[in-house]
C-alpha cells in the first residue's frame, strides 16, 4: 500500500467540522440549551469553590494554591476537558455502538486511518461555550495574580508557549486514555459503563496533586501519576502558569519532563491497544 | 382484595428476579461509586489542614468523611436513576397505552418495580457498603446515635426514598406535555447535585443561600438524613424537619396523581 496516495487528513477533518456544525445548527434551540446547561454546571462548580475559599485561604498548607492560583488551575481543567468533550467524547461513546451493531465494518473499509476516522468524525460545537467561560476565568485570575501587591505574577512569552504545549500534552493523555477505554468495547461487546469509568478516573485529575501527597493518598498519587498519568494532565500546565516561583524547584522540572514522557508513552500505548483490539473485531450479523 | 395483593406481589417478584440478572455488574458499580468521594475527602483534608482550628462550621476532618459516607446511604435511598426519563420515554413511544387498558395502576407499578430495584440493590451493595464503612469506622467520632435518633434516621431514609420517587415521577409525567424532558432533567440533576447536600454539607452555605436550600425539598434527599445521624439536627428541629418532609411527600404524591390524570386525558395513542 506504500504507493497509495496519502489520505487528505486535514481536508477530511475540515469536512467533519463543517458537517457537525451543520448538524448542530439544524437543531438550534437544542444547541442553545446545551450551551446554557453546560455553562450553569460551570457556574455551580465555581460557586462551590467560592464557598471553599470563603472558609479557607488555600488548598493545603503551603501548597501555594490560593484562590486565584486555584482558579487558574480550574480554568486549565476546563480548557482541557472542553477540548476532549468537543472532539473525542461523542465519538468514543458512539464507538461502542458501532461495534455492537457491526457498523465498524464501514469505517474499516474506508481508505483512511481507522483510529483517525472514529476519533474525530463528530464534533460537539456546544462545548465552545464552556471553553469561552474558561477563557474569561483564566484571564481574570491571571490578571488578579499579576495585579496583587505582594509577589505579583510576571508572565513571559516562554511561559505562555510552555503552558499551551502542556495543555496539548494533557489533551493527548486524556485522549489516549479514552480511546483505550473505548477500544475495550471490542473485547467486551458492549461497554456502557465507559462514561462512568471515565468520570471516576478523571475525577482524580480535578484537584492539585498536593492533596494526595500524604498518608494513604500516596499510593493513589503514585498510581495516577506514573501508571495512569491523569494527575499530570492539569497539574503541570497549571503549576507552570500559576506558580512560576516553583518553576525552578526540582519537583516541577521533574514533573514537566515526565509529562512529555507520559504523553508520548500514553499515545503509543493507546495506539497499540487500539490496533490490537481491531484485530479481535469480528463484525456483528449483517 | 386478595387477588389484588397477589397481583402486586407477582409484579414485585418478577421485578426482583429481573434485577438479579446483572448482580456482578451491580456490586462492582457500587464499589466504584465510592471513588468520587475519595477525591472529595482528600480535598477537604487539605482545606481543613489550612484552617487554624481544623474545622469549618463544626465539621472537622472526621465529620466531613462521615458526612460524605452517610450521603452515599441517603442517595442509595433517594436516587432514582432512569425513572423520570423512563416515564417520558414510555409516553413518547406509546408504551404507556398498555397501562391504560390493563387493570394496573401505572404509578403503583413503577413504585413496586422501584422498590424491587432498591431491595436488590441493598442486598448486593450491603457487602461493599459494610466493607467501606468498616474501614472508615474511625471517622465516626461520636459512634452510633441514640436509639430514638437512629429510628428517626431510618424514617428519614425511607421518607427520602418516597420523596425521591414521587418527585422524579412528577418530573417524568411532565413528558405528557413536553415529550422531551431531558433538558429539564439536566437542570434537576444539576440542582440536585449541588443543593441536596451531595457535593458539600449544606450548613456551610452563607445566608441567602442557606434559606434557599431550606425552602427546597432537595435537602431531604441527601443532607437531612446524614445530619440526623451525625446529630447536627436534633430535638424539635428534627421533628419539624420530618413533618416538612412528609408535607413535601404529600405534595408530590398529589402532583404526580394530578399530572397523570390530566396527562391521560390529553394523551392519544395510535397504532398497535
Amino acid at each position: 500500500m506504500t504507493t497509495a496516495k496519502r489520505a487528505p487528513y486535514l481536508q477530511v477533518f475540515k469536512t467533519f467540522l463543517r458537517n457537525s456544525l451543520v448538524r448542530e445548527m439544524t437543531f438550534r434551540s437544542n444547541f442553545v440549551i446545551q450551551c446554557i446547561s453546560s455553562l450553569s454546571w460551570t457556574v455551580m462548580n465555581l460557586g462551590f469553590y467560592l464557598l471553599i475559599f470563603s472558609h479557607a485561604d488555600q488548598i493545603g498548607p503551603d501548597t501555594g494554591w490560593g484562590k486565584y492560583e486555584f482558579f487558574v488551575f480550574l480554568s486549565t481543567t476546563m480548557f482541557i476537558n472542553t477540548f476532549v468533550q468537543a472532539f473525542f467524547m461523542p465519538n468514543a461513546q458512539e464507538f461502542s455502538e458501532l461495534i455492537r451493531r457491526g457498523n465498524l465494518d464501514f469505517a474499516l473499509l474506508k481508505p483512511i486511518d481507522t483510529q483517525f476516522l472514529i476519533s474525530l468524525s463528530k464534533v460537539e460545537w456546544s462545548a465552545c461555550a464552556n471553553f469561552m467561560a474558561a477563557g474569561v476565568l483564566f484571564i481574570f485570575s491571571v490578571w488578579q495574580l499579576m495585579a496583587r501587591p505582594e509577589n505579583p505574577l510576571s508572565l513571559s512569552w516562554f511561559a505562555i508557549v510552555l503552558y499551551l504545549f502542556y495543555l496539548a500534552c494533557g489533551v493527548v493523555i486524556l485522549y489516549s486514555l479514552m480511546i483505550s477505554l473505548a477500544a475495550t468495547s471490542i473485547w467486551l461487546g458492549r461497554n456502557q459503563s465507559l462514561y462512568n469509568f471515565w468520570f471516576y478516573i478523571t475525577n482524580f485529575a480535578r484537584y492539585p496533586m498536593e492533596i494526595y501527597q500524604q498518608g494513604w493518598g500516596l499510593p493513589l498519587w503514585f498510581l495516577f501519576t506514573f501508571i495512569v498519568p491523569v494527575l499530570v494532565v492539569v497539574n503541570v500546565p497549571a503549576r507552570l502558569m500559576a506558580q512560576p516561583v516553583a518553576e525552578t524547584s526540582p519537583s516541577t522540572t521533574f514533573l514537566a519532563v515526565f509529562a512529555v514522557v507520559a504523553t508520548v508513552g500514553s499515545f503509543v500505548a493507546s495506539r497499540w491497544i487500539f490496533t490490537r483490539a481491531l484485530l479481535s473485531y469480528r463484525s456483528a450479523s449483517s | 382484595m386478595y387477588a389484588r395483593a397477589a397481583t402486586w406481589w407477582t409484579i414485585l417478584r418478577i421485578s426482583i428476579e429481573e434485577r438479579l440478572v446483572y448482580r456482578g455488574d451491580f456490586a462492582l458499580g457500587t464499589l466504584m461509586r465510592f471513588l468520587p468521594i475519595v477525591t472529595q475527602i482528600f480535598l477537604w483534608q487539605a482545606i481543613l489542614a489550612t484552617i487554624a482550628d481544623g474545622d469549618v462550621k463544626g465539621y472537622a476532618h472526621g465529620d466531613m468523611v462521615a458526612y460524605y459516607l452517610l450521603t452515599m446511604i441517603s442517595r442509595a435511598f433517594s436516587s432514582m436513576p432512569g425513572l423520570a426519563s423512563g416515564i417520558a420515554l414510555q409516553v413518547r413511544e406509546g408504551e404507556i397505552k398498555k397501562f391504560l387498558v390493563q387493570p394496573i395502576d401505572f404509578i403503583g407499578f413503577l413504585l413496586l418495580s422501584r422498590i424491587a430495584h432498591k431491595l436488590v440493590y441493598y442486598l448486593i451493595s450491603a457487602g461493599p457498603f459494610a466493607f467501606v464503612f468498616f474501614l472508615c469506622r474511625g471517622f465516626f467520632i461520636n459512634g452510633w446515635p441514640e436509639p430514638e435518633v437512629f429510628l428517626c434516621y431510618v424514617l428519614s431514609l425511607i421518607m427520602g426514598f418516597v420523596l425521591g420517587f414521587f418527585l422524579e415521577a412528577t418530573l417524568g409525567l411532565i413528558g405528557f406535555w413536553w415529550l422531551e424532558v431531558s433538558s429539564l432533567l439536566f437542570v434537576y440533576m444539576l440542582f440536585n447535585f449541588f443543593l441536596s447536600g451531595h457535593m458539600f454539607p449544606l450548613d456551610l452555605l452563607p445566608e441567602p443561600w442557606s434559606l434557599l436550600v431550606d425552602l427546597l425539598p432537595l435537602k431531604y434527599l441527601a443532607y437531612f438524613p446524614a445530619s440526623v445521624f451525625l446529630g447536627k439536627v436534633e430535638g424539635v428541629e428534627l421533628i419539624r424537619g420530618l413533618w416538612i418532609e412528609l408535607a413535601w411527600i404529600v405534595f408530590f404524591i398529589v402532583a404526580a396523581r394530578f399530572l397523570f390524570w390530566r396527562g391521560v386525558r390529553r394523551y392519544s395513542g395510535f397504532g398497535g
